[in-house]
């Protein structure tokens, strides 16, 4: 499906695909690039998209961006989506980028900005802890002001890539007397301070994506702080509400669809009575990605005539997770008794792994996609945002 | 329908249990799991110390006589301890293959050593393309004297890389899909044209691919009745399987309830959620019906009964789904923490994808029942 285009726009999508097609590194072109590349190799594409200026699809044109109107944001998103380039570092470009550039001074903008386009500093999130994860507005780490410094004590856990960060951006609690959202204040931390450990989790599938961050007497100097302290749930709220239409992932669901109907034709024989549910089952998948793709359409058009889509976000969050879920399974399913096996982390081409290569990933994507339904605010929180948001419940 | 339990079925779940409760904590198992062989030997020989390796086998053939409905007991417990010990491969399946197809000599030579906890064996079927075909096989088997000589490869076959011996099914006659001219024969796992490429399983087991290039095989049973054998043998496969799945999701619901109760958001315990609530409503349903198939299946085994076979694979099928219902809601409800590798639960959840494979997917099983039944 795609957007009735202009002929400019249409111009910048034929553009738009022959640089990717043109410049896309085939060093990244590995079977699970989310987990086997290193630092150096994901921040390839990142730097070619930094030199052509293309980056930060965000950001204004003073900070960086390439001025490019919704409807042609859409068009580069749905581009190297579809072709199954790794998107730049979201906490970076997408999450604390815009914060900085709308809430920093301009000293931070100035110290930040261009190293984010550049690929010189990698940032992690520090939002969620032990005891905050749905109810993010709980965070417990403290910031003590001390002189011309914060003293932050705290646990921050499911940090992704943390263990690649150059920066974190927390949220910490400066005023423990007030209302829990209200006493937030919003903090960029150097990963080099003294007292800054991260201890790495392991997930089901083996990797090693995300980690826990302790934060003993880590001083931070107040220049580091965004905005005004104790406006910190603003800023939080704002950079949420960033990701928008990124969410339903359209892209990555047809690829990752097209790839099933190739191994199902080469595993499951035509006259094989499973090969039909297979079609089936298939097909269903993507009629549910044709409503969602459809629905996002529908959205990004009302955005471009300037109509704000509200909570569109957990729309899309809820049925992008789910359909990938859904398509993740179905792949697992398809490889038939090649599915008990797991590459092994770290990965390495010496270990055996039985099957066709197709298959060799398809473990680790089934289990490691269960986490999509959780993170980033669970579905059952999205539902309870439409509920309330749109429903008025 | 409710199976009332014996004095002595009563005794071997608690002595189970207690043997599991001391020796198999969640540590113990990881240790086990992450060690070179990636089972506990140690554990093996306790198992039959206890005389679970002996349980289901007939008082003929040196066992306790305790049949499909002691399996189902063990098997339901080792689900609540994610226990990696082949019990499945070696005494349920190719135990019941030498119990049930052996000759008299082979029973002699081979089950008492299986009971002593001395060998660990396990079969292989499977093949690339068999897809859970048990029918499909394109091993080859070749009369020579007494003998016969196999060529051919095995897939993912589990706990390969432990066991002593196999039994495979070869083709003796007939084409890829016949279900003639399929025959079982014993294999030593270590003779020389054996070889394995061994991996690790998503549930932290072992397999391996299996080539054999020209080695001798000992036919068990008829020549050509491998394939009726393969599915009486995959029955009770299933039954110690479910149980099995049974223990895992009654674990995963308890785990479940016990963190909705303790774990807080938004000033209250995440249990206190009507959405919530109502999932584990659904997850007790899927236990309690997952638990009563289980049951009628086992009894079904024990009495030998007609139709047995199509009982079995609507049970595979309808475990399997509440299973994998269960099993994602509780790596749902724990959030963040059911992703991890350091709590179990992410591990139930691996173990009953692992059985969702094993033998045949809910969805293969399915359409079998329903063919069955179109057959009747």
């Amino acid at each position: 499906m795609e957007l009735a285009l202009s002929p400019a726009d249409a111009a910048f999508r034929d553009e738009v695909r022959a640089f990717i097609k043109d410049n896309y590194p085939a060093e990244m072109r590995v079977p699970n690039p989310e987990t086997d590349l290193t630092k150096e190799q994901m921040l390839l594409w990142h730097r070619i998209l930094a030199g052509k200026g293309w980056i930060a699809p965000l950001w204004p044109k003073e900070y960086g961006g390439p001025g490019w109107s919704i409807t042609r944001r859409f068009i580069f998103e749905q581009e190297t989506t579809r072709a199954g380039t790794m998107p730049p570092l979201a906490f970076s470009v997408t999450m604390v980028g815009p914060v900085i550039y709308t809430f920093g001074n301009d000293a931070q903008k100035k110290q930040f900005l261009p190293r984010i386009l550049s690929g010189e500093d990698w940032w992690c999130q520090g939002y969620s802890e032990p005891g905050s994860g749905s109810d993010l507005a709980t965070v417990r780490t403290k910031a003590v002001r001390d002189g011309d410094h914060y003293v932050v004590n705290g646990h921050k856990t499911w940090t992704t890539l943390a263990q690649h960060a150059d920066w974190i951006f927390c949220l910490v609690r400066t005023d423990p007397a007030a209302k829990p959202q209200s006493g937030i204040s919003f903090l960029l931390i150097d990963m080099k301070s003294p007292g800054v450990t991260v201890r790495p989790i392991i997930t089901i599938d083996g990797s090693h994506e995300v980690n826990d961050v302790f934060l003993e007497n880590v001083r931070v100097p107040v220049e580091n702080l965004i905005g005004e302290e104790n406006k910190g749930w603003t800023y939080a709220k704002f950079l949420l509400g960033n990701e928008r239409t990124s969410m339903a992932g359209i892209g990555r669901s047809t690829r990752y669809i097209e790839r099933l109907k190739k191994i199902v034709k080469a595993e499951i024989p035509e006259d094989d009575p499973a090969h039909l549910e297979f079609i089936r089952d298939i097909a269903r998948v993507e009629l549910d990605v044709l409503a969602l793709e459809a629905t996002e359409l529908r959205v990004v058009a009302q955005m471009a005539r300037g109509i704000d889509p509200g909570p569109a976000a957990s729309l899309f969050k809820i049925r992008g997770t789910e359909i990938f879920q859904n398509i993740t399974e179905l792949t697992h399913r398809a490889i038939g008794n090649d599915g008990l096996a797991i590459r092994e982390h770290p990965v390495s081409a010496n270990r055996f792994m039985p099957g066709p290569d197709y298959g060799h990933t398809a473990s680790e994507k089934y289990l490691n996609s269960r986490k999509l339904s959780i993170y980033g605010g669970s579905n059952e929180i999205q539902r309870n945002i439409i509920a309330k948001a749109v429903l008025g419940l | 329908m409710d199976i009332q339990f014996t004095e002595e079925q009563e005794l071997l779940r608690s002595s189970v249990q207690r043997l599991l409760r001391y020796q198999y904590e969640f540590d113990a198992r990881r240790k086990a799991v992450a060690s070179e062989e990636g089972f506990s030997r140690r554990q093996w020989a306790a198992f039959a110390e206890l005389g679970l390796l002996a349980a289901p086998f007939g008082e003929d053939a040196g066992g306790l006589g305790g049949g499909p409905l002691s399996a189902m007991i063990i098997m339901q417990e080792f689900g609540r301890h994610l226990v990696v010990e082949p019990f499945v491969e070696t005494i349920v399946v190719a135990g019941g293959l030498l119990e049930q197809f052996g000759s008299g000599e082979q029973k002699q030579a081979f089950i008492p050593d299986i009971i002593a906890g001395n060998k660990i064996w396990t079969l292989a079927w499977t093949e690339q393309g068999s897809r859970f075909d048990l029918a499909t096989a394109t091993t080859t088997a070749r009369r020579e004297g007494e003998d016969y000589i196999l060529t051919g490869a095995k897939t993912a076959v589990v706990a390969a890389p432990w066991a002593d011996y196999l039994i495979v099914s070869a083709r003796t006659s007939g084409h890829r899909h016949d279900r003639g001219g399929v025959s079982l024969f014993v294999v030593d796992r270590h003779a020389a044209n054996v070889d394995l490429q061994s991996f690790k399983t998503i549930d932290g087991r072992r397999a391996a691919e299996v080539t054999l290039r020209g080695v001798k095989g000992q036919l068990l049973g008829r020549e050509g009745a491998g394939v009726p054998a393969l599915e009486a043998c995959r029955d009770r496969a299933i039954g110690a399987l479910c149980a099995e799945m049974v223990g895992a999701i009654g674990e995963l619901n308890s785990a479940t309830l016990e963190y909705s109760k303790t774990r807080k958001q938004f000033g209250v315990t995440i249990g206190s959620f009507q959405v919530l609530q109502h999932r584990m409503v659904d997850m007790f349903i899927a236990h309690q019906e997952a638990l009563s198939l289980m049951q009628h299946l086992s009894l079904s085994l024990d009495a030998g009964e007609a139709g047995l076979s199509r009982l079995a694979s609507g049970a595979k099928s309808r475990i399997g789904y509440a299973g994998k219902f269960v099993a994602d809601q509780a790596v749902q409800l724990h959030g963040g923490m059911g992703m991890t590798d350091e709590l179990n639960v992410g591990h139930y959840f691996k173990r009953i994808s692992s059985i969702n494979i094993q033998f045949g997917d809910p969805a293969y099983h399915v359409l079998r029942y329903a063919q069955l039944d179109a057959a009747a």
